[in-house]
């Protein structure tokens, strides 16, 4: 059988191309050439090869940062995709509940990021705010300013708070897209509640879950504005994150040599986890239909 | 482009990327990829393999530099050879 080909589309991904050159590929060139650079202003630079990797990989603050930023995503992982899946399968199928539930849900996800650092900042607060007098009313000595295992909690909770909504979204949205049939089929097998989630509801919402999980990972892995908000990335440098990390040695040192290798060994460590991520949930998905 | 801050050698390394993408876009319309099986755990075509090796160059030199004082080009050599091996038996 001859397969027509029409190569007239390829124009129309032009606009995309462009778009894509002028956001992501030339600014990473630039990246790419400042990272073997000592660059005092644009006239005034100097070649120093791979003087600023080995700097920024030998950096034992980098190496804290580092430690810190993994143990938080993986606890932002651990904590809302299996609460927001939960969530999901509580969730109302029909009537005005569904609508109720949406709006409710969406909500904390419109709210700009440095907005939920301010409420949060306030709201620990335990002279004005209400979740910190609450606490500190209970009899437990809670400050996020001063103890940094409270100003963790407090990071933690927050991104719990704002972005749960999304993975409960995204699961609802697999969970509707299964047809009646399969339960019914479900229920005449005898099959029990969890037999139902573990090879109806989980297959289902695997696709989601996929982007839900790399989602919250490179949002998490690069959180900046709430913690810098809420706590300065103290006390000491407790909640100091990868972000701020960078944005300190770039912004406030003007260190633009170290910062563009240490943003290089950034940007390899994402690719790195999502294409592993992806290609292990991906062959995962292509085994189960086998 | 002078705010691009270009050097001879990174001008010369992207050079090489753009060049294996066009190349590797001829070889597929001469010749398309076929996804198979190789000493990798998954089932990968001509463009995974490259991404692979690449990505894989990437964090060869890395370590190069992390953990060790040898020259660089030492890793570079390991890096090509890693790419070689993967292109070909992966």
């Amino acid at each position: 059988m001859n397969k027509i080909t029409n190569n007239k589309a390829w124009f129309l991904v032009l606009p995309v191309f462009f778009i894509v050159a002028i956001s992501a590929i030339i600014p990473l060139m630039t990246v790419v050439n400042y990272s073997v650079q000592d660059i005092f202003d644009p006239q005034t630079r100097f070649f120093v090869g791979t003087e600023w990797f080995e700097q920024v990989l030998g950096d034992s603050r980098l190496h804290d940062a580092l430690i810190r930023q993994i143990i938080y995503t993986l606890s932002v992982l651990f904590i809302e995709i299996p609460l927001g899946i939960a969530v999901a399968l509580t969730l109302p199928r029909k009537g005005w509940g569904v609508s109720a539930s949406m709006v409710l849900l969406a909500l904390p996800l419109l709210i700009p990021w440095n907005v939920v650092g301010t409420i949060w900042q306030i709201f620990g607060r335990a002279d004005i705010g209400l979740g910190g007098y609450v606490i500190n009313m209970m009899g437990i000595d809670y400050n996020y300013s001063q103890n940094p295992m409270d100003a963790w909690v407090t990071v933690l909770v927050m991104d719990v708070w704002h972005w749960t909504s999304l993975i409960v979204l995204l699961c609802y949205a697999g969970l509707r897209s299964i047809p009646d049939a399969y339960y019914q089929a479900a229920k005449i097998d005898g099959a029990s509640r969890w037999a139902v989630f573990r090879f109806i509801q989980l297959p289902k919402m695997q696709s989601v879950l996929v982007i839900g999980v790399l989602l919250r990972f490179m949002d998490s892995f690069m959180i900046y504005t709430e913690p810098f908000v809420l706590t300065g990335g103290g006390p000491g440098n407790a909640t100091t994150f990868l972000s701020q990390f960078l944005t300190r040695m770039a912004v406030g040192q003007f260190d633009l040599g170290p910062a563009a290798a240490f943003s290089l060994v950034y940007f390899l460590i994402i690719l790195l986890v999502c294409w592993v991520f992806y290609t292990v949930v991906m062959n995962a998905g292509k085994r189960e239909e086998q | 482009m002078s705010w691009m801050a270009w050097t001879p050698i990174t001008a010369v390394f992207f050079s090489c990327i753009i060049l294996m993408l066009i190349g590797m876009g001829i070889w597929q319309a001469v010749s398309p990829t076929v996804p198979r099986r190789g000493f990798l755990p998954l089932t990968t075509t001509r463009g995974d393999r490259l991404f692979i090796s690449l990505l894989g160059a990437a964090y060869i030199h890395l370590g190069w530099l992390a953990f060790t004082d040898l020259a660089l080009w030492i890793g570079s050599v390991i890096a090509l050879a890693w790419l070689i091996i993967v292109m070909r038996w992966g």
